[in-house]
C-alpha cells in the first residue's frame, strides 16, 4: 500500500539555521503518528514543508503517493491540515468559511452535507453562523479542524491542537479525532503533551533541534523503559546522597528516578539512616515523558 | 451551479469570496470612495465651472470622467492589496496556500475582484454625477476598455504591494508616495497641455496619464492624445506588471519560505 507520508533526507535551511538536518520518515495508511519534541525542535517546520507553505533546502515528501512539489495539487487534496497558530479570516462565519474552504478543493453544494456533519461532531452547530472574530479560543480550534476537513482529506495533520485548550475540550477533541482515525483516516498530530500521545497514537517520533532521535511504537518504548518513578513526601529534606536520583521537586514532593524497582529498598534505607520521616510514598510506572527526558535528554 | 467546472471551482470561489469580503463592508469600501470623488467635483467645479475651459468642454465636464477613473484606479489597488497585507498580518493566508489552487489562477482571482472593485466604484460616481451634470458619452467601449484594463493594471500592482508588503505601514507607505501622487499628478484637473513643457514631459512618464487621458477621451470624445497610445501604452503596461506579479506568485515570494 503506498504510504500515506514519505519523507526521503528532508533538509530545510532558514537563512544560517539550519532547522532540518536530513529527516526521513514514512508513516502508512491508518496510523495514528505523533510528532513529539520541545519547542524549536522543527515540528511545525516539518509540517509545513508537507503542506507546501514551505519549501524544501533539498529531500523530497510526497503525501499518498504524491509529490507535494511536483504533484502539488493531488498531494494537497490528500491533505488536511490544522496549524499551530489560531488564524482565521475576520470577515466571514464558520460555515461560510467551511464552504470555502470545500470550494477551493473543487467541491461544490454537494459536500453541504459533510460539512454539516463536521460542524455537528466538532459541536460547532450552534456557531455556525457566528462570526469568525466573534468565537472563544477554543471554538476557533474546533473551526480550524473543521475547515482542515472540508475537503474530506484522507490524511489530517494537527499541529499542537489540544495547546491551550481547556481539559473538556481536549476530551472532545481526543474523541473526534479518535473517531477519524477509526474511519480509516491517517492522523499525524505533533504535541509538547506527552500523555496525548501516550493515550492516542500507535507510533511517535521524538525531534530535537532537527532530527529524529527517537523512532518506535508507543508500546515498544514503554516497555523498553525499564524506570520507574518514586513519589515521596517527606518529614525534612531530601539527603544529599539521594539527590542524584532527583527528578524534580514539588511542593515538598520529591519524584526520584529508579532504573529498578529493587532501589526502593536503598532509598528507604538511607532515608532512615538521615532520621528522615516518610509521610507518602508511590511507585509509578515511566510514562512517554520520562522515556522522553531519558532518550532525547541524554543525547 | 453547475455552470462552473470542479476544475475551475477552486479559483471561482476564491475569487467570489474576494467579491464578498469588499462588498461586506461597502460602506468604506464603495459609499466612502463615491463620496470622496463627489466632494472633489463640488469643490473644484463649483470654483472653476465659469472660469476655465479645456478641450473646449467646460470644467465639469472635463474633470467628472478623471475623477472617476482616479477613483477606479485607487480602489482596484486598494482591493487586491489590502486583502493580501490583511491575509498576510491576520495569518489566514494560509487558507488559500494550502489548496491546489495554482499561482496563474491566484492571480487571475484576485484580478478579478480588484476589477469588478474598481468598476463597482466608478459606476456609483458615474450614477451619482450624471444626476446633476450632463456627461457625453462618445465612445463606451473605450470607456469599457480602459476602466477593465486600468483597474487590471492596479489590482496586479496590489498584488504585489500585498505580497511586498510585511507590514501595514509599508502599505501605508505605498499608498501615499506612490499611489496618491501618480494619480494626483496625471491630469485628472487639467490638462497637460497647461503645463510647462519639462512637466508636460515627465506626465508623460506616469501611466496614470494614459489612463486618465485615455477614459476622459471615450466620454468627451478629445483628450491630450490619441487614445490608440494611450490604450498601447496602458496594455503594455498590464502585460509587463503581470509578468513580474506571476513571476513572484511563481516563486512563492514572501508567501513560501
Ligand atoms: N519562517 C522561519 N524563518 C526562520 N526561522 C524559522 C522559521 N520557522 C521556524 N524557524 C526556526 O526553525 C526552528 C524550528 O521551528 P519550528 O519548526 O517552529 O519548531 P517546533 O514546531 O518544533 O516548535 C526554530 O529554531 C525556529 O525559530
Ligand atoms: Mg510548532
Amino acid at each position: 500500500m503506498t504510504p500515506a507520508i514519505k519523507i526521503e533526507q528532508i533538509h530545510k535551511h532558514f537563512g544560517t539555521l539550519h532547522a532540518l538536518k536530513g529527516i526521513d520518515l514514512t508513516i502508512e495508511q491508518g496510523e495514528f503518528f505523533a510528532l513529539l519534541g520541545p519547542n524549536g525542535a522543527g515540528k511545525s517546520t516539518l509540517i509545513n514543508l508537507l503542506a507546501g507553505l514551505l519549501r524544501p533546502s533539498s529531500g523530497k515528501l510526497s503525501v499518498m503517493g504524491f509529490d507535494v512539489v511536483q504533484q502539488y495539487r493531488q498531494a494537497r487534496h490528500a491533505l488536511g491540515v490544522v496549524p499551530q497558530e489560531l488564524v482565521f479570516d475576520p470577515f466571514f462565519n464558520v460555515r461560510e468559511m467551511l464552504r470555502f474552504q470545500a470550494g477551493y478543493f473543487g467541491r461544490g453544494t454537494e459536500n453541504d452535507p459533510w460539512i454539516d456533519e463536521v460542524i455537528e461532531a466538532l459541536g460547532l452547530a450552534d456557531k455556525a453562523t457566528t462570526n469568525m472574530r466573534r468565537l472563544s479560543g477554543g471554538m476557533k480550534r474546533r473551526a480550524l479542524i473543521a475547515q482542515a476537513l472540508a475537503h474530506k482529506p484522507p490524511v489530517l495533520v494537527l499541529d499542537e491542537p489540544t495547546a491551550g485548550v481547556d481539559v473538556e475540550l481536549r476530551q472532545i477533541l481526543w474523541e473526534f479525532i479518535k473517531r477519524l482515525n477509526r474511519e480509516g483516516h491517517t492522523i499525524i498530530l505533533t504535541t509538547h503533551y506527552l500523555e496525548e500521545a501516550e493515550t492516542l497514537c500507535s507510533r511517535v517520533a521524538m525531534m530535537k533541534q532537527g532530527e529524529i532521535v527517537v523512532l518506535d511504537s508507543t508500546a515498544n518504548l514503554l516497555n523498553h523503559f525499564p524506570g520507574k518513578n518514586l513519589r515521596l513526601k517527606l518529614g525534612s529534606a531530601l539527603p544529599q546522597s539521594l539527590s542524584a536520583m532527583l527528578r524534580n521537586e514539588e511542593n515538598g514532593e520529591y519524584m526520584l528516578a529508579l532504573s529498578e524497582v529493587t532501589q526502593v529498598e536503598y532509598v528507604l534505607a538511607e532515608l532512615r539512616s538521615a532520621n528522615v520521616v516518610v509521610e507518602d510514598m508511590q511507585l509509578i510506572e515511566a510514562d512517554l515523558e520520562d522515556v522522553f527526558v531519558e532518550l532525547v535528554g541524554r543525547k | 451551479m453547475n455552470l462552473i467546472s470542479n476544475s475551475m471551482r477552486g479559483p471561482w470561489t476564491l475569487f467570489k469570496k474576494e467579491l464578498l469580503r469588499f462588498w461586506r463592508v461597502s460602506f468604506q469600501t464603495v459609499a466612502a470612495p463615491v463620496m470622496t470623488a463627489l466632494l472633489y467635483l463640488l469643490v473644484f467645479s463649483h470654483v472653476l465651472e465659469s472660469r476655465v475651459q479645456v478641450h473646449g468642454v467646460n470644467y465639469t465636464s472635463f474633470l467628472i470622467p478623471g475623477l472617476i477613473m482616479m477613483s477606479v484606479l485607487q480602489n482596484a489597488f486598494a482591493n487586491s492589496s489590502s486583502s493580501l497585507i490583511q491575509s498576510k498580518v491576520m495569518g489566514n493566508i494560509i487558507f488559500v496556500l494550502l489548496t491546489p489552487i495554482s499561482y496563474l489562477e491566484f492571480f487571475l482571482a484576485f484580478l478579478a475582484s480588484s476589477i469588478v472593485r474598481g468598476l463597482v466604484v466608478g459606476l456609483g460616481i458615474y450614477l451619482v454625477a450624471i444626476i446633476f451634470i450632463d456627461l457625453p458619452m462618445v465612445h463606451p467601449w473605450l470607456i469599457l476598455a480602459f476602466a477593465v484594463l486600468g483597474s487590471a493594471l492596479l489590482g496586479a500592482f496590489g498584488i504585489i504591494a500585498g505580497i511586498w508588503a510585511d507590514k501595514f505601514d509599508q502599505m501605508a507607505a505605498f499608498q501615499n508616495f506612490i499611489i496618491m501622487p501618480l494619480s494626483f499628478l496625471s491630469g485628472v484637473f487639467y490638462s497637460i497641455h497647461s503645463l510647462p513643457p519639462f512637466w508636460q514631459a515627465v506626465s508623460q512618464l506616469n501611466p496614470f496619464f494614459y489612463m486618465i487621458d485615455g477614459f476622459r477621451y471615450g466620454f468627451l470624445g478629445v483628450g491630450d492624445i490619441s487614445p490608440a497610445i494611450s490604450l498601447s501604452v496602458v496594455g503594455a503596461s498590464f502585460f509587463g506588471l503581470s509578468l513580474i506579479t506571476l513571476r513572484m506568485l511563481k516563486t512563492g515570494y514572501k508567501l513560501r519560505g
